[in-house]
Protein backbone atom coordinates (compact mmCIF):
# COMPACT_ATOMS: atom_id res chain seq x y z
CA UNK A 1 0.00 0.00 0.00
CA UNK A 2 2.47 2.03 1.22
CA UNK A 3 4.82 1.81 -2.12
CA UNK A 4 1.48 2.29 -4.40
CA UNK A 5 1.51 5.54 -2.45
CA UNK A 6 4.85 6.61 -2.90
CA UNK A 7 4.76 5.35 -6.71
CA UNK A 8 1.82 7.85 -6.93
CA UNK A 9 3.78 10.57 -5.42
CA UNK A 10 6.13 10.13 -7.60
CA UNK A 11 4.25 10.27 -10.82
CA UNK A 12 2.97 13.46 -9.64
CA UNK A 13 6.34 14.72 -9.28
CA UNK A 14 7.75 14.18 -12.28
CA UNK A 15 4.56 15.35 -13.81
CA UNK A 16 4.88 18.89 -12.17
CA UNK A 17 8.85 18.49 -13.53
CA UNK A 18 8.06 17.79 -16.84
CA UNK A 19 5.11 20.19 -17.36
CA UNK A 20 7.04 23.59 -19.44
CA UNK A 21 4.05 25.55 -17.67
CA UNK A 22 4.49 24.73 -14.35
CA UNK A 23 8.86 25.46 -15.31
CA UNK A 24 8.51 28.27 -16.17
CA UNK A 25 6.21 29.73 -13.67
CA UNK A 26 8.94 28.82 -11.05
CA UNK A 27 12.21 29.27 -12.32
CA UNK A 28 15.25 28.38 -10.57
CA UNK A 29 15.95 30.81 -8.29
CA UNK A 30 12.54 32.44 -7.91
CA UNK A 31 11.18 31.63 -4.46
CA UNK A 32 8.39 34.23 -4.22
CA UNK A 33 5.45 31.71 -5.06
CA UNK A 34 6.31 30.06 -2.07
CA UNK A 35 7.21 33.27 0.11
CA UNK A 36 11.03 32.34 0.41
CA UNK A 37 10.72 29.23 1.20
CA UNK A 38 12.12 26.37 -0.30
CA UNK A 39 10.79 25.21 -3.96
CA UNK A 40 9.94 21.79 -5.42
CA UNK A 41 12.80 22.51 -7.72
CA UNK A 42 15.12 23.01 -4.61
CA UNK A 43 13.64 19.40 -3.35
CA UNK A 44 14.26 17.99 -6.57
CA UNK A 45 17.56 19.24 -7.36
CA UNK A 46 18.32 18.06 -3.83
CA UNK A 47 17.16 14.37 -5.06
CA UNK A 48 19.38 14.31 -8.05
CA UNK A 49 22.30 14.95 -6.33
CA UNK A 50 22.61 18.53 -7.73
CA UNK A 51 24.11 21.25 -5.48
CA UNK A 52 21.45 24.12 -3.97
CA UNK A 53 22.46 27.30 -2.68
CA UNK A 54 21.14 26.76 0.73
CA UNK A 55 21.96 30.79 1.55
CA UNK A 56 18.28 31.57 0.77
CA UNK A 57 17.44 29.83 4.65
CA UNK A 58 21.08 29.57 6.12
CA UNK A 59 20.84 33.61 6.40
CA UNK A 60 16.79 33.99 6.62
CA UNK A 61 17.18 34.17 10.65
CA UNK A 62 14.57 36.50 11.02
CA UNK A 63 14.91 40.06 12.05
CA UNK A 64 13.60 41.21 15.39
CA UNK A 65 13.22 44.58 14.03
CA UNK A 66 10.62 43.51 11.46
CA UNK A 67 9.02 41.31 14.38
CA UNK A 68 5.23 40.99 14.55
CA UNK A 69 3.23 42.64 17.63
CA UNK A 70 2.45 40.02 20.13
CA UNK A 71 -0.99 40.86 19.43
CA UNK A 72 -0.82 39.44 16.47
CA UNK A 73 -2.07 36.02 15.26
CA UNK A 74 1.46 33.58 15.39
CA UNK A 75 3.56 36.60 16.63
CA UNK A 76 5.98 37.23 18.75
CA UNK A 77 8.55 34.99 19.54
CA UNK A 78 10.74 37.01 20.92
CA UNK A 79 10.88 38.70 17.33
CA UNK A 80 11.82 35.74 15.11
CA UNK A 81 9.09 33.05 14.11
CA UNK A 82 9.51 29.14 15.07
CA UNK A 83 10.89 28.78 11.44
CA UNK A 84 13.58 31.40 11.97
CA UNK A 85 14.75 29.92 15.05
CA UNK A 86 14.43 26.17 13.63
CA UNK A 87 16.74 27.63 10.33
CA UNK A 88 19.42 29.15 13.01
CA UNK A 89 19.69 25.89 14.62
CA UNK A 90 20.01 23.93 11.80
CA UNK A 91 22.57 26.06 10.36
CA UNK A 92 24.02 26.60 13.46
CA UNK A 93 23.82 30.39 14.25
CA UNK A 94 21.37 30.00 17.09
CA UNK A 95 22.88 30.89 20.91
CA UNK A 96 21.89 27.78 22.58
CA UNK A 97 22.66 26.93 26.16
CA UNK A 98 22.35 24.06 27.92
CA UNK A 99 22.77 23.25 31.13
CA UNK A 100 24.28 19.92 30.14
CA UNK A 101 28.34 20.62 29.92
CA UNK A 102 29.39 18.07 27.32
CA UNK A 103 31.65 19.68 24.45
CA UNK A 104 29.21 20.57 21.34
CA UNK A 105 25.99 19.89 23.67
CA UNK A 106 24.71 23.49 21.58
CA UNK A 107 24.98 21.82 18.70
CA UNK A 108 21.69 20.81 18.11
CA UNK A 109 21.61 20.03 14.56
CA UNK A 110 24.03 19.74 12.27
CA UNK A 111 23.34 18.31 8.89
CA UNK A 112 26.94 16.83 7.77
CA UNK A 113 26.28 13.55 8.96
CA UNK A 114 25.14 12.06 5.57
CA UNK A 115 27.85 12.93 3.79
CA UNK A 116 30.09 11.65 5.85
CA UNK A 117 27.96 8.61 6.06
CA UNK A 118 28.02 7.47 2.27
CA UNK A 119 31.49 8.71 1.87
CA UNK A 120 32.06 6.44 4.73
CA UNK A 121 30.07 3.65 3.79
CA UNK A 122 30.69 3.65 0.03
CA UNK A 123 33.91 5.54 -1.45
CA UNK A 124 36.21 4.86 1.34
CA UNK A 125 35.45 1.24 1.82
CA UNK A 126 35.32 0.57 -1.89
CA UNK A 127 38.82 2.28 -2.96
CA UNK A 128 40.53 0.93 0.79
CA UNK A 129 39.64 -2.28 0.70
CA UNK A 130 40.61 -2.27 -3.13
CA UNK A 131 44.22 -0.46 -2.64
CA UNK A 132 44.55 -3.51 -0.03
CA UNK A 133 43.80 -6.02 -2.55
CA UNK A 134 45.45 -4.40 -5.09
CA UNK A 135 48.68 -4.30 -3.28
CA UNK A 136 48.57 -8.12 -2.31
CA UNK A 137 47.81 -9.22 -5.72
CA UNK A 138 50.54 -6.82 -7.08
CA UNK A 139 52.82 -8.85 -4.47
CA UNK A 140 51.46 -12.19 -5.62
CA UNK A 141 52.37 -11.30 -9.62
CA UNK A 142 55.77 -10.18 -8.12
CA UNK A 143 56.36 -13.53 -6.51
CA UNK A 144 55.62 -15.54 -9.24
CA UNK A 145 58.06 -13.21 -11.81
CA UNK A 146 60.54 -12.56 -9.81
CA UNK A 147 60.22 -15.62 -7.07
CA UNK A 148 62.35 -14.93 -3.49
CA UNK A 149 65.63 -12.69 -3.66
CA UNK A 150 68.22 -15.22 -2.70
CA UNK A 151 71.49 -14.38 -1.33
CA UNK A 152 73.73 -15.04 -4.14
CA UNK A 153 76.36 -17.56 -3.42
CA UNK A 154 74.02 -19.27 -0.64
CA UNK A 155 74.65 -18.12 2.95
CA UNK A 156 78.05 -17.62 4.66
CA UNK A 157 77.14 -19.38 7.70
CA UNK A 158 78.26 -16.96 9.89
CA UNK A 159 75.88 -13.60 11.60
CA UNK A 160 76.92 -10.72 12.00
CA UNK A 161 74.31 -8.58 14.90
CA UNK A 162 72.02 -6.48 12.84
CA UNK A 163 69.61 -4.85 15.70
CA UNK A 164 70.35 -4.49 19.25
CA UNK A 165 67.52 -6.07 21.77
CA UNK A 166 65.38 -2.51 22.17
CA UNK A 167 65.38 -2.12 18.65
CA UNK A 168 63.84 -5.62 18.18
CA UNK A 169 61.35 -4.69 20.80
CA UNK A 170 60.11 -0.90 19.54
CA UNK A 171 59.66 -2.34 16.04
CA UNK A 172 57.81 -5.71 17.58
CA UNK A 173 56.03 -3.01 19.76
CA UNK A 174 55.02 -0.93 17.00
CA UNK A 175 54.52 -3.88 14.34
CA UNK A 176 52.11 -5.63 17.02
CA UNK A 177 50.24 -2.76 17.90
CA UNK A 178 50.08 -1.61 14.22
CA UNK A 179 48.22 -4.66 13.20
CA UNK A 180 45.73 -4.94 16.02
CA UNK A 181 44.96 -1.34 14.63
CA UNK A 182 44.50 -2.79 11.08
CA UNK A 183 42.35 -5.56 12.31
CA UNK A 184 40.33 -3.98 14.24
CA UNK A 185 39.70 -0.94 12.49
CA UNK A 186 38.92 -3.15 9.38
CA UNK A 187 36.15 -4.97 11.80
CA UNK A 188 35.10 -1.37 12.82
CA UNK A 189 34.66 0.22 9.29
CA UNK A 190 33.89 -2.91 7.58
CA UNK A 191 31.53 -5.02 9.59
CA UNK A 192 28.06 -3.35 9.06
CA UNK A 193 28.98 -4.44 4.84
CA UNK A 194 30.71 -7.38 5.46
CA UNK A 195 30.05 -9.15 8.54
CA UNK A 196 26.67 -9.06 10.24
CA UNK A 197 25.57 -10.64 7.02
CA UNK A 198 28.14 -13.62 7.83
CA UNK A 199 27.87 -13.58 11.36
CA UNK A 200 24.56 -12.07 12.30
CA UNK A 201 24.22 -8.76 14.09
CA UNK A 202 24.50 -10.52 17.61
CA UNK A 203 27.57 -11.74 17.19
CA UNK A 204 29.19 -8.89 15.13
CA UNK A 205 28.01 -6.39 18.11
CA UNK A 206 30.35 -8.59 20.63
CA UNK A 207 33.29 -8.17 18.13
CA UNK A 208 32.94 -4.58 17.10
CA UNK A 209 32.35 -3.93 20.96
CA UNK A 210 35.70 -5.89 21.51
CA UNK A 211 37.46 -4.18 18.36
CA UNK A 212 37.02 -1.02 19.78
CA UNK A 213 38.03 -1.26 23.18
CA UNK A 214 41.75 -2.74 21.55
CA UNK A 215 41.51 -0.14 19.03
CA UNK A 216 40.96 3.04 21.20
CA UNK A 217 43.55 1.18 23.96
CA UNK A 218 46.35 -0.46 21.82
CA UNK A 219 47.03 3.18 20.36
CA UNK A 220 48.98 3.82 23.05
CA UNK A 221 51.23 0.84 22.40
CA UNK A 222 51.40 1.99 18.96
CA UNK A 223 52.51 5.63 19.56
CA UNK A 224 55.11 4.37 22.05
CA UNK A 225 56.43 1.84 19.67
CA UNK A 226 56.47 5.19 16.69
CA UNK A 227 58.63 7.43 19.75
CA UNK A 228 60.76 4.67 20.31
CA UNK A 229 62.02 3.77 16.50
CA UNK A 230 62.30 7.39 15.58
CA UNK A 231 64.27 7.82 18.18
CA UNK A 232 66.38 4.90 17.60
CA UNK A 233 66.46 5.06 13.74
CA UNK A 234 65.81 8.66 11.97
CA UNK A 235 70.32 9.18 12.89
CA UNK A 236 70.33 6.07 10.57
CA UNK A 237 67.23 7.33 7.82
CA UNK A 238 68.51 10.73 6.99
CA UNK A 239 68.63 10.87 3.22
CA UNK A 240 71.66 11.16 1.69
CA UNK A 241 73.28 10.63 -2.24
CA UNK A 242 73.55 6.96 -1.90
CA UNK A 243 69.71 6.80 -1.91
CA UNK A 244 69.85 8.35 -4.74
CA UNK A 245 71.90 5.96 -6.40
CA UNK A 246 70.01 3.01 -5.25
CA UNK A 247 66.58 3.94 -6.23
CA UNK A 248 68.26 4.66 -9.96
CA UNK A 249 69.34 0.80 -9.52
CA UNK A 250 65.83 -0.19 -7.96
CA UNK A 251 67.08 -1.43 -5.25
CA UNK A 252 68.61 -4.08 -7.29
CA UNK A 253 65.71 -6.21 -7.46
CA UNK A 254 65.29 -6.77 -11.40
CA UNK A 255 68.96 -6.54 -12.14
CA UNK A 256 70.24 -8.45 -9.51
CA UNK A 257 72.99 -5.92 -8.41
CA UNK A 258 73.41 -4.84 -5.17
CA UNK A 259 73.89 -1.19 -4.81
CA UNK A 260 76.07 0.33 -1.83
CA UNK A 261 73.88 0.80 1.31
CA UNK A 262 74.07 1.73 4.82
CA UNK A 263 72.54 0.56 7.82
CA UNK A 264 68.98 1.63 5.63
CA UNK A 265 68.60 1.77 2.05
CA UNK A 266 66.42 4.14 0.61
CA UNK A 267 63.90 1.51 -0.01
CA UNK A 268 64.33 0.94 3.84
CA UNK A 269 64.33 4.68 4.46
CA UNK A 270 60.86 5.21 2.50
CA UNK A 271 59.16 2.89 4.57
CA UNK A 272 60.81 4.41 8.05
CA UNK A 273 59.08 8.14 7.05
CA UNK A 274 55.70 6.90 5.48
CA UNK A 275 55.60 5.21 9.06
CA UNK A 276 56.93 7.77 10.81
CA UNK A 277 54.62 10.58 9.03
CA UNK A 278 51.80 8.93 8.57
CA UNK A 279 51.89 7.62 11.89
CA UNK A 280 52.14 10.39 13.34
CA UNK A 281 49.29 12.06 11.50
CA UNK A 282 47.21 8.81 12.08
CA UNK A 283 47.83 9.50 15.83
CA UNK A 284 46.32 12.87 16.02
CA UNK A 285 44.07 12.17 14.11
CA UNK A 286 43.05 9.51 16.68
CA UNK A 287 43.86 11.46 19.67
CA UNK A 288 41.08 13.64 18.15
CA UNK A 289 38.66 10.66 18.00
CA UNK A 290 39.59 9.30 21.41
CA UNK A 291 38.91 12.59 23.08
CA UNK A 292 35.74 13.67 21.11
CA UNK A 293 35.20 17.55 20.76
CA UNK A 294 38.45 18.02 22.49
CA UNK A 295 41.12 18.87 19.95
CA UNK A 296 39.38 20.22 16.95
CA UNK A 297 42.53 20.51 14.42
CA UNK A 298 40.80 20.83 11.09
CA UNK A 299 39.47 24.04 10.44
CA UNK A 300 43.04 25.35 12.00
CA UNK A 301 45.07 23.29 9.34
CA UNK A 302 42.41 23.77 6.71
CA UNK A 303 42.85 28.10 7.38
CA UNK A 304 47.17 27.23 6.83
CA UNK A 305 46.04 25.67 3.67
CA UNK A 306 43.46 28.35 2.37
CA UNK A 307 46.71 31.24 3.30
CA UNK A 308 49.14 28.62 1.90
CA UNK A 309 47.58 27.57 -1.14
CA UNK A 310 44.71 30.24 -1.61
CA UNK A 311 42.37 27.04 -2.06
CA UNK A 312 38.82 27.63 -0.27
CA UNK A 313 38.34 24.64 1.90
CA UNK A 314 35.82 25.49 4.80
CA UNK A 315 37.72 27.22 8.12
CA UNK A 316 35.00 27.16 10.27
CA UNK A 317 33.57 24.05 11.39
CA UNK A 318 31.01 22.41 13.42
CA UNK A 319 32.31 20.90 16.30
CA UNK A 320 30.74 17.27 14.69
CA UNK A 321 32.14 18.42 11.51
CA UNK A 322 35.58 18.25 12.76
CA UNK A 323 34.96 15.00 14.23
CA UNK A 324 33.75 13.50 10.30
CA UNK A 325 36.61 14.92 9.12
CA UNK A 326 38.77 13.47 11.41
CA UNK A 327 37.13 10.12 11.27
CA UNK A 328 37.85 10.09 7.21
CA UNK A 329 41.16 11.51 7.48
CA UNK A 330 42.02 8.48 10.27
CA UNK A 331 41.09 5.99 7.44
CA UNK A 332 42.68 7.15 4.56
CA UNK A 333 45.79 7.73 6.19
CA UNK A 334 45.28 3.86 7.82
CA UNK A 335 44.60 2.45 4.27
CA UNK A 336 47.98 3.92 2.82
CA UNK A 337 50.27 2.83 5.58
CA UNK A 338 48.63 -0.71 5.49
CA UNK A 339 49.34 -0.89 1.86
CA UNK A 340 52.88 0.56 2.61
CA UNK A 341 53.24 -1.86 5.30
CA UNK A 342 52.12 -5.04 4.00
CA UNK A 343 55.22 -4.55 1.12
CA UNK A 344 56.93 -4.09 3.94
CA UNK A 345 55.89 -7.84 5.69
CA UNK A 346 56.17 -9.34 1.98
CA UNK A 347 60.03 -8.19 1.38
CA UNK A 348 60.91 -8.91 5.21
CA UNK A 349 59.57 -12.20 5.06
CA UNK A 350 58.73 -14.78 2.24
CA UNK A 351 60.07 -12.06 -0.45
CA UNK A 352 63.92 -12.33 0.84
CA UNK A 353 65.44 -15.12 2.10
CA UNK A 354 67.83 -14.05 5.17
CA UNK A 355 65.47 -10.86 5.95
CA UNK A 356 63.66 -11.83 8.97
CA UNK A 357 66.42 -12.71 11.04
CA UNK A 358 67.45 -9.13 11.30
CA UNK A 359 63.86 -8.59 12.90
CA UNK A 360 63.87 -12.04 14.39
CA UNK A 361 66.76 -12.97 15.86
CA UNK A 362 68.82 -9.66 15.39
CA UNK A 363 71.82 -11.45 13.52
CA UNK A 364 71.96 -11.94 10.00
CA UNK A 365 74.22 -14.22 7.80
CA UNK A 366 77.57 -12.29 7.13
CA UNK A 367 76.76 -12.57 3.37
CA UNK A 368 73.10 -11.01 3.10
CA UNK A 369 74.53 -8.24 5.19
CA UNK A 370 77.46 -7.62 2.45
CA UNK A 371 75.02 -7.67 -0.24
CA UNK A 372 72.67 -5.54 1.09
CA UNK A 373 74.45 -3.36 3.28
CA UNK A 374 77.42 -3.20 2.34
CA UNK A 375 79.20 -0.02 3.78
CA UNK A 376 76.96 -0.63 7.27
CA UNK A 377 79.17 -4.16 7.12
CA UNK A 378 82.74 -2.10 6.34
CA UNK A 379 81.59 0.41 9.41
CA UNK A 380 80.99 -2.67 11.64
CA UNK A 381 83.88 -4.58 10.83
CA UNK A 382 86.02 -1.36 10.99
CA UNK A 383 84.91 -0.84 14.78
CA UNK A 384 85.52 -4.09 15.69
CA UNK A 385 88.89 -4.52 14.26
CA UNK A 386 87.86 -7.29 11.86
CA UNK A 387 85.55 -10.17 11.35
CA UNK A 388 81.47 -10.95 12.70
CA UNK A 389 80.44 -12.67 15.25
CA UNK A 390 79.26 -16.33 15.05
CA UNK B 1 61.89 -14.54 18.22
CA UNK B 2 61.52 -14.08 22.20
CA UNK B 3 61.85 -10.04 21.26
CA UNK B 4 58.52 -10.10 18.89
CA UNK B 5 57.03 -11.99 21.44
CA UNK B 6 57.52 -9.75 24.66
CA UNK B 7 56.99 -6.33 21.97
CA UNK B 8 53.49 -8.19 21.33
CA UNK B 9 52.76 -8.98 25.25
CA UNK B 10 53.72 -5.57 26.16
CA UNK B 11 51.11 -4.19 23.89
CA UNK B 12 48.49 -5.94 25.16
CA UNK B 13 49.84 -4.60 28.39
CA UNK B 14 49.77 -1.21 27.49
CA UNK B 15 45.99 -1.90 26.11
CA UNK B 16 44.89 -3.42 29.25
CA UNK B 17 46.39 -0.47 31.52
CA UNK B 18 45.81 2.44 29.62
CA UNK B 19 42.26 2.94 30.79
CA UNK B 20 43.63 3.11 34.46
CA UNK B 21 46.41 5.10 33.78
CA UNK B 22 43.91 7.98 31.77
CA UNK B 23 41.87 7.65 34.70
CA UNK B 24 44.56 9.20 36.81
CA UNK B 25 45.20 12.03 35.16
CA UNK B 26 41.06 12.37 34.61
CA UNK B 27 41.05 11.60 31.81
CA UNK B 28 37.79 9.28 30.50
CA UNK B 29 38.48 8.19 26.52
CA UNK B 30 37.31 4.83 28.23
CA UNK B 31 35.30 6.59 30.27
CA UNK B 32 31.71 4.55 30.40
CA UNK B 33 29.45 6.00 32.85
CA UNK B 34 28.94 9.96 33.79
CA UNK B 35 31.54 11.79 35.72
CA UNK B 36 31.49 15.58 37.39
CA UNK B 37 32.38 17.03 34.23
CA UNK B 38 31.44 13.97 31.29
CA UNK B 39 27.55 13.92 31.71
CA UNK B 40 26.46 10.95 29.69
CA UNK B 41 22.38 11.19 29.12
CA UNK B 42 21.61 7.94 27.81
CA UNK B 43 22.46 6.63 31.41
CA UNK B 44 20.68 7.12 34.58
CA UNK B 45 22.26 8.73 37.31
CA UNK B 46 22.45 6.58 40.60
Amino acid sequence: MNLKLLGAALVVLATLVSNPLWAEEASAGDRTATGGAQTLEDIMARQEQLKVDESFRSENLGDPANAAPSTDQLGTNGGLSNSDVYRAIRYNEADVRTQARTPAATVLIQDGGMPWYKLREGPLITYGGLALLGIIALLAVFYLIRGRIKIDGGPAGTTIERFKAIERFGHWLLAGSFIALGITGLITLMGRSFLIPVLGPEAYATLAAGSKWLHNNIAWAFMLGLVMTFSMWVVHNIPNKLDWQWIKAGGGIFTKSHPPAKKFNAGQKIIFWTVMLLGFSVSLSGLSLLFPFEMPMFAKTFGIINSVLGTDLPAVLAPHEEMQYANIWHSIVAFVMMVAIIAHIYIGSVGMEGAFDAMGKGHVDLEWARQHHDLWVAEVEAKQGKGGSS
Amino acid sequence: MKVMVAGFVAALVIAYAAPMALNQFGWSSAEEYSSETSVRLDQSSH
